[in-house]
């Protein structure tokens, strides 16, 4: 029996048990942030220095003003200082690269969506186009014509990756613009623009939300898959997937080089799905 | 049926004109693709020649439908590096990209199906929830590296295959294994998610109160119910085991259409690297009706017209 008086007392909410399938890796996304973000500081070393002498030294060892944490590459440059530089390389490609594509594909998906007619055959059959050739292929094509470098990755991510958004963003938007309180805006006299921008975006952004989350671990993949191929970011730049490059010439004497660029990318990318398929089951269960 | 059929061959047909028509555009995203053929010494004379040998001077439009006419008559074009028809080298490096994806889709189906029965039959123990950890780990594994972690571990730690390149059977295990490790989760998950789905029908119920074993019960009646989903898959899972190739050809130095493409770009040889993208998106397209036909063929309650019955 409990006594009214303490019936009436507030009742703490029961506290949710701490979600470490999400915590972890954000914490771990954060790290890597924070090093791309702070390179220049936290790296020991010049990301380009050489050091002739130091060349291929296994981690823990020192050679003249150099002491290498996790071992030296073919010119004698610091691992860790590569692995931090080329942290920011990879984070900043798939960013931008998300965002752009993000950015075209939404809007082009809820203008289809919201607009029918002409519009919606025209978006959604050139969405179908796109995804009918493999990405890869598709990157490796437009790399082809606009050659490989930083800015061209970026690029073509962002040319090759919006499809996906797009059928997402077209699909919420169906749905929303028949809803009552949208109508009721558009019986107000609220125009297409307002109405996509205040009403329909917002209810849409949860799931826009999970496919960019994915799709960013995809494009660290692929930047670091071109760079793999010597068509993504070029040399002396550091990347993941051209120290994985250079480390396939040096397997049987360094296995250093080849060995912790794939951890990083395997860490950050591992990461960034969980915390993917963490907010899928948060925003909407059926979407896959 | 045959309704269905026409429709989605309509269907499909549209999509190739459109992929020609995209590999067209992007073929002119810096303006003009003599560029991309020609060796990088080149004079304005050799360039404004090859401009003119190729029509590429004339109008746009006038190109793209002598484009469209070439395409149509499975005219891939000359390799103007190697001067052979692109068809030719084609035709020279995909039986091995086919040997390796058939390597690496045994291993995707071999692993991913048993995995995914497994996770579905005992789901709420400890050992199944790592196996699924496992299985997620594997797709966030980029084939170039757990392909270099693999030769770096059998090849030269322990010496027992070969590093890379073609040979006997063991030249095939590394790079089935790096490329099949992706579509193994794949198949993992669409056969878990399938088995579990069949679980909570009726049938199933029925025939474990009759006293069906668990064995008997997988192999007379979830198979062929719950290989629907799975087969769908296979189907799309085989596009991109080829397209996926490309990297994994690259670090086994594996003589495929994968590496061949990577070098052509290198080479500046414009013409094979667009041959290829074509073949990929047209055998891409091509797998993707097979799969809606196969769809029905395993389950006749599907009609083809999409109503399930």
């Amino acid at each position: 029996m409990s006594s009214p008086a303490l019936a009436s007392l507030p009742v703490a909410p029961p506290r949710r048990p701490l979600n470490l399938a999400l915590w972890l890796p954000v914490t771990v996304i954060v790290l890597f942030v924070l090093a791309a973000v702070a390179a220049p500081l936290i790296a020991p070393y010049d990301p380009n220095a050489q050091n002739l002498l130091g060349r291929l030294k296994p981690p823990g060892t020192t050679s003249r003003a150099f002491h290498y944490w996790l071992g030296s590459d073919e010119l004698g440059r610091d691992l860790l200082t590569r692995l931090i530089h080329g942290a920011r390389v990879s984070l900043a490609v798939a960013f931008t690269a998300a965002l752009l594509s993000g950015t075209v594909g939404v809007v082009l998906g809820m203008l289809a969506g919201y607009l029918r007619g002409w519009v919606e055959v025209l978006v959604m059959r050139v969405v179908d186009i796109f995804l009918s050739v493999p990405a890869i292929l598709l990157a490796i094509i437009t790399v082809a014509v606009l050659g490989p470098g930083l800015v061209n990755v970026i690029v073509v991510l962002a040319l090759t990756r919006w499809p996906r958004y797009a059928r997402v963003a077209y699909g919420q938007t169906l749905s929303i613009a028949n809803t009552p309180y949208v109508r009721l805006a558009t019986l107000m006299g609220a125009g297409p623009i307002r109405i996509l921008f205040r009403h329909v975006l917002p209810n849409i952004l949860g799931a826009v939300i999970v496919v960019a989350t994915l799709e960013f671990g995809l494009m660290v993949l692929f930047e670091a898959g071109l760079s793999f191929l010597g068509l993504g970011v070029q040399p002396p730049t550091a990347s993941w997937g051209s120290m994985l490059s250079t480390g396939r010439n040096y397997l049987g004497n360094a296995w250093w080089i080849a060995t912790f660029p794939g951890m990083c990318l395997f860490t950050l990318v591992l990461a960034i799905n969980m915390i993917g398929d963490a907010l899928r089951d948060r925003f909407d269960p059926r979407l896959h | 049926m045959q309704g269905f059929l026409l429709r989605r061959l309509g269907q499909v047909l549209v999509t190739l004109f459109g992929v020609i028509t995209l590999i067209f555009f992007v073929q002119r995203l810096t303006g003009d693709p003599t560029f991309l053929l020609v060796p990088e010494t080149a004079t304005q004379a050799d360039i404004d020649a090859l401009r003119h040998t190729l029509g590429l001077d004339r109008p746009l439009f006038v190109q793209y439908l002598s484009f469209l006419q070439q395409i149509a008559g499975f005219d891939l074009g000359q390799s103007v590096v190697q001067n052979v028809p692109v068809s030719t080298i084609i035709a020279s490096r995909l039986p091995y990209t086919l040997q390796l994806a058939a390597g690496a889709l045994t291993v995707a189906c071999g692993l991913g199906i048993p995995v995914g029965i497994v996770l579905a039959l005992y789901r709420q123990t400890a050992a199944a929830r790592m196996l699924a950890g496992l299985v997620f780990a594997a797709q966030s594994m980029p084939t170039f590296w757990s392909g270099i972690m693999l030769i770096m571990l059998f090849a030269v730690t322990l010496g027992w295959l070969p590093p890379s390149s073609v040979g006997g059977f063991e030249n095939l295990i590394m790079p089935s294994v790096a490329l099949g490790l992706l579509s193994m989760a794949t198949f993992a998950r669409i056969t878990r998610t399938a088995i579990l789905d069949e679980l909570t029908r009726d049938y199933v119920r029925s025939a474990r109160a009759r006293g069906a074993t668990m064995g008997r019960l997988l192999t007379r009646h979830l198979a062929r119910n719950a290989s629907i989903p799975v087969i769908t898959v296979a189907a799309i899972e085989i596009s991109n085991l080829l397209a996926g190739a490309v990297i994994v050809e690259t670090v086994f130095a594996w003589p495929g259409l994968g590496q061949v493409t990577v070098q052509s770009i290198l080479a500046r040889d414009f013409m094979v690297v667009q041959g290829v993208v074509l073949m990929g998106a047209f055998v891409t397209i091509a797998l993707n009706l097979l799969a809606d036909i196969l769809y029905s063929a395993v389950d006749p309650r599907i009609r083809l017209d999409g109503v399930r019955r």
